[in-house]
């Protein structure tokens, strides 16, 4: 992400203290201390709700998860200080692991074809169309749901029984799929309900970025002779680079965190993802321990063990697009 | 830069012609293309308005229906008659709860906005980057703790668990901070304070005026966000009477529930508010989403 920060900084050095009006003198000195205090506190003033929230709300809660998590904590009573015994669990523990599988590999199967089919439809997007409004407001309208009024809905599409995809598919001679029975199948149908919503939103993204590259990077590429096709693989990628960068790290952020889809999709709404927990995400097992085991010590060890793998997960695919994108300049 | 410059003023009076020229013509494929995306965009929306106006049996029928019938307000009613859910409270709980967010976090935000763009103060850079970096962190992984301390302060299962949380947020301070810095020019505030404005008046008088624009579409995100909010809620209200709608949602189809008309005219009621008002507003969401893509 780059931040404007500079130009305001510079600015405002040079802005000289605000003339007054004339009063008496008393007077002037009381409006002055006033006025004073007000031009030097009033601004923590106005941003400490956010401090105030965040830290209670937001950092507070981060930081006690890790003081929970070396503890034996049941939802009610005390908690004993255990050390790592939580974290040594963990790494033993087979179901932890199968939720990090399927976390990893639905991001992996959700995220490479919405960046890339978003790339593409921001590419048609940005040409000279008719109702141009219309198919913006089109591929956003996903957006606008909530996820688990969608999932309910995909929970339908994908059904064994009469859902619309077995249908269509029984038209090819193809047999009725079980999808939520299957690793490769619920993880297929889960994608592309995480796809459906937000490929559109990032599409706009896209557009927003390649509508700020220069026209005449454009123009002069033509007059040189370069195809459609090596413009946009040679300007319109490298221009993209840091909005690829920051789709890719936001992405990954909400997408390893991946919970309602797979909850709401789910007949029966468990949060072991299915009998055989063939889609249980990493935040599903978090709060199966936490609220339906009442294990709170555990259900925190699991949250910081999903933040760091986030943390390496964000690193990672940082290094990887930004060697992508720097090969294709 | 020169030979740039050059080729903007040569090109100058086809510019103005047309904002988008250079652009290429879009091709019947394109249309095509975008056709169908927006088909698959629009399809499990509309669809859900189909199942939620069918009988079970018309659901189970081979082929799968694709068109609406006539018993949207039959399966509304036996909705509304299901105790458990209580969708009417969970309607008027997200009612409440997405409003009175929306409205502080417009106040909040571009207060704190307001601030970081146009006022001097000591820390500004270090604190601003302190927001920018709360941005990226998974709030959600708190939720143990952050139930523990509702369970703690008496909040479990009331409306103020979901909403104080939300009720100032990084995103819409570093939002409004991007707008405000480039919206007010400091002679403005200059000339307000000459005039012996404090600097809330300023803020009211001067400032918030010119942000409205931003602090619509902010509205409207938080709006959008806090309806749709899931995972917090779910944990927060679930055992209580106090639902939310996409709580109410979760009621109606745990188990193995086989009222698929039922359960849907509940989705499609929870959803119909945002569908409304993305019609209305939609060219400023776009807008707006568009705009903050170019800034971050």
């Amino acid at each position: 992400m780059k931040v404007e920060l500079d130009n305001s900084i510079v600015g405002q050095g040079g802005a000289s203290p605000p003339p007054r009006t004339q009063h008496t003198a008393s007077e002037r000195q009381g409006r002055n201390r006033l006025a004073n205090w007000d031009i030097k506190y009033s601004p923590y003033l106005y941003i400490a709700p956010f401090f105030i929230l965040f830290l209670a709300f937001g950092l507070f809660p981060i930081c006690y998860t890790f003081w929970v998590s070396l503890q034996d904590r049941p939802i009610l009573g005390q908690g004993e200080f255990i050390g790592l015994d939580n974290y040594v669990d963990l790494l033993q523990d087979e179901n932890f692991w199968n939720a990090v599988y399927n976390t990893v590999g639905i991001f992996i199967i959700s995220t490479v074809p919405q960046l890339l089919t978003a790339l593409f439809l921001a590419h048609l997007l940005n040409r000279q169309l008719r109702a141009r409004t219309l198919f913006r407001m089109g591929v956003l309208i996903p957006y606008v749901t909530s996820v688990a009024a969608v999932a309910i809905v995909f929970n339908l599409i994908y059904a064994r029984d009469y859902g619309l995809v077995n249908w269509v598919l029984g038209a090819f001679g193809v047999d009725p799929i079980d999808w939520q029975a299957h690793k490769w199948s619920s993880w297929i149908a889960i994608s592309t309900i995480v796809d459906w919503r937000w490929t559109g939103y990032n599409a706009l993204i896209y557009l927003a970025a390649m509508q700020a590259i220069p026209r005449d990077l454009y123009e002069s590429a033509s007059l040189d002779g370069a195809s459609q096709w090596r413009q946009f693989w040679s300007i319109t990628i490298p221009m993209l680079r840091p909005t690829i960068i920051f789709t890719v790290i936001i992405s990954t952020i909400g997408g390893l965190q991946l919970f309602t889809e797979p909850v709401m999709f789910a007949s029966g709404g468990g949060l072991s993802g299915g009998t055989q927990r063939q889609f249980q995400t990493v935040a599903m097992y978090m709060y199966e321990q936490a609220f339906y085991r009442f294990d709170l010590g555990y259900g925190s060890a699991v949250a910081w063990a999903l933040f760091l793998l986030i943390l390496v997960a964000g690193v990672l695919n940082f290094l990887i697009v930004r060697r992508i994108s720097d090969s294709s300049r | 830069m020169t030979s740039v410059n050059q080729s903007v003023i040569r090109r100058a009076p086809r510019r103005r012609r047309s904002r988008l020229g250079g652009l290429r013509q879009a091709s019947p494929l394109t249309y095509f293309a975008l056709i169908v995306a927006t088909a698959l965009s629009v399809f499990p929306i509309y669809w859900m308005f189909v199942v939620a106006s069918r009988t079970n049996d018309a659901i189970r029928a081979t082929p799968p229906p694709l068109l609406p019938g006539g018993h949207f307000f039959d399966n509304v009613s036996r909705l509304l008659d299901n105790e458990n859910a209580m969708f009417l409270v969970g309607l008027a709980n997200s009612a409440i709860v997405a409003s009175v967010v929306t409205v502080s976090q417009v106040f909040f935000c571009s207060l704190a906005g307001f601030a970081f763009a146009k006022l001097r103060f000591r820390g500004k850079n270090a604190l601003l980057l302190f927001i920018i970096a709360t941005m990226a962190v998974p709030v959600q992984l708190g939720i143990i703790p952050l139930y523990m301390l509702m369970v703690e302060i008496g909040w479990l299962n009331e409306l103020q668990s979901v909403i104080v949380p939300f009720l100032v947020s990084g995103f819409g301070v570093f939002m409004m901070r991007q707008y405000a810095s480039q919206a007010i020019s400091d002679e403005l505030i200059e000339a307000a304070r000459v005039d012996g404005c404090s600097t809330f008046r300023i803020y009211w008088n001067v400032v918030l005026p010119v942000l409205r624009p931003a602090a619509a579409v902010l509205g409207l995100l938080q709006f959008m966000a806090m309806w749709n909010e899931f995972i917090w809620p779910f944990a927060a209200l679930s055992r209580g009477d106090q639902p939310t709608v996409q709580v109410s949602l979760r009621r109606l189809s745990e188990g193995f529930f086989t009222d698929f008309s039922l359960v849907f005219a509940g989705v499609a009621l929870s959803v119909l508010p945002l569908v409304v008002v993305f019609i209305v507003f939609g060219r400023q969401i776009i807008g707006g989403i568009m705009e903050g893509a170019v800034k971050a």
